[in-house]
């Protein structure tokens, strides 16, 4: 019982603590290194959500087409991302590079440029 | 507000998405007890329809080729947004020397030669990757990846030289937008035919065969071309930033 759900819960469980990262942050990097854990969250999610009990991976290279096989779509939406990922936390860490330029400091309390 | 207040008001809200989280868990089928249509219908049509075994690929450079193209374009969009933040003369030493990159100290015969060979191997092994996309698990995105990293190695193997030459290279920039442009080339040249933007028009050829699954090959090796190049704009980026602010700081 609790085993068929244990996916869904390390989803939220890592969501959760990659939002307490954000919350709680003294540094910009690691602010960002937060969200790219909290976004991992959702690979568990999609993953867990396509699984299927016996199938393998959709590749029919090498198994005849209709053996039972893992959800293909979510996985596509994921590899994705896996890249896109990699290249918009390029872009926030460029961002955390010009405030410590111009704010000289990577505290986000300290920031008070950001302050509306 | 003050760090404290903060973080008792965040564990309240996270208590509060906990609770929704675990309500809306009720109705989910268990792990592992599948249900959905598309994943279904996909994994028993791709193959006949599109002549690819990669039923991951098809969905992704055909079957959903549209919404990958977006996405191409955030990687893209970030890319620029790099660019554009990390702009060279957006500082007041216009006077400034071009700094000469030092290799640096000289690592050991050992290091230096398994790079090397680690580098070489990396470059087949990108290419591989990207253009059997359609057959087996890859495609562009890993395989731009596995190709972006190569310069990498170079520099760990203490070719710093090396290194700039090759994310300084004007090819980095044209490889990231014609990578980009490639993609929708490819679906406008669809429209020639009068078929939907995206159409898979090129010969499907024999399953299994490296040229087979029509436009899904081609988009594939587009895409590997695009994020591969995509990643050295962005190292090169960081570089020039980095030999910037030594100037600033008169090292």
């Amino acid at each position: 019982m609790i085993l068929n759900y244990l996916a869904y819960g390390v989803a939220a469980w890592v969501f959760l603590w990659g939002l307490y990262g954000i919350v709680t942050s003294k540094n910009l990097v690691h602010q960002v290194v937060c969200l790219a854990i909290l976004q991992t969250s959702t690979y568990v999610l999609l993953l867990a959500i396509g699984f299927k009990v016996g199938g393998t991976a959709p590749i029919f290279a090498d198994i005849p087409v209709g053996a039972p096989v893992v959800d293909p779509l979510v996985q596509a939406l994921m590899l994705t991302d896996v890249v896109v990922e990699g290249t918009v936390m390029a872009l926030l860490l460029s961002m955390v590079v010009k405030a410590n330029e111009v704010a000289g400091t990577v505290d986000p309390e300290e920031l008070r440029i950001m302050m509306g | 507000m003050s760090g404290r207040t903060r973080t008792i008001l965040f564990l309240i809200s996270a208590a509060g998405l906990a609770a929704v989280f675990a309500w809306g868990l009720r109705n989910l089928p268990p792990m592992g007890d599948y249900r959905g249509p598309y994943g279904y219908v996909l994994t028993r049509v791709a193959v006949y329809e599109r002549h690819a075994t990669d039923t991951v690929n098809a969905i992704n450079y055909d079957y959903r080729g549209f919404d990958t193209l977006g996405e191409e374009f955030i990687l893209f969009a970030s890319v620029l947004g790099v660019l554009l933040l990390f702009r060279p003369g957006g500082r007041e030493d216009k006077s400034k020397k071009r700094v000469q990159l030092e290799d640096a100290l000289p690592v050991s015969d050992t290091l230096r030669v398994g790079m090397q060979a680690m580098a070489a191997t990396m470059i087949v092994f990108g290419v591989y990757i990207a253009v059997h996309g359609q057959l087996t698990p890859g495609g562009g995105f890993q395989g731009g990846v596995i190709l972006a990293t190569v310069p990498l190695v170079v520099y760990l193997s203490g070719n710093v030289k090396t290194f700039e030459a090759i994310v300084s290279n004007p090819l980095t920039t044209l490889a990231e937008c014609g990578g980009a442009g490639g993609y929708g080339i490819i679906g406008l040249l669809a429209l020639l035919g009068g078929a939907h933007f995206l159409t898979n028009f090129v010969p499907l050829g024999k399953t299994g065969d490296v040229f087979s699954s029509g436009t899904i090959a081609v988009i594939s090796v587009t895409v590997g071309i695009e994020v591969a190049g995509g990643f050295l704009v962005l190292m090169q980026s960081y570089l020039r930033e980095i030999i910037e602010e030594r100037l600033q700081e008169g090292r």
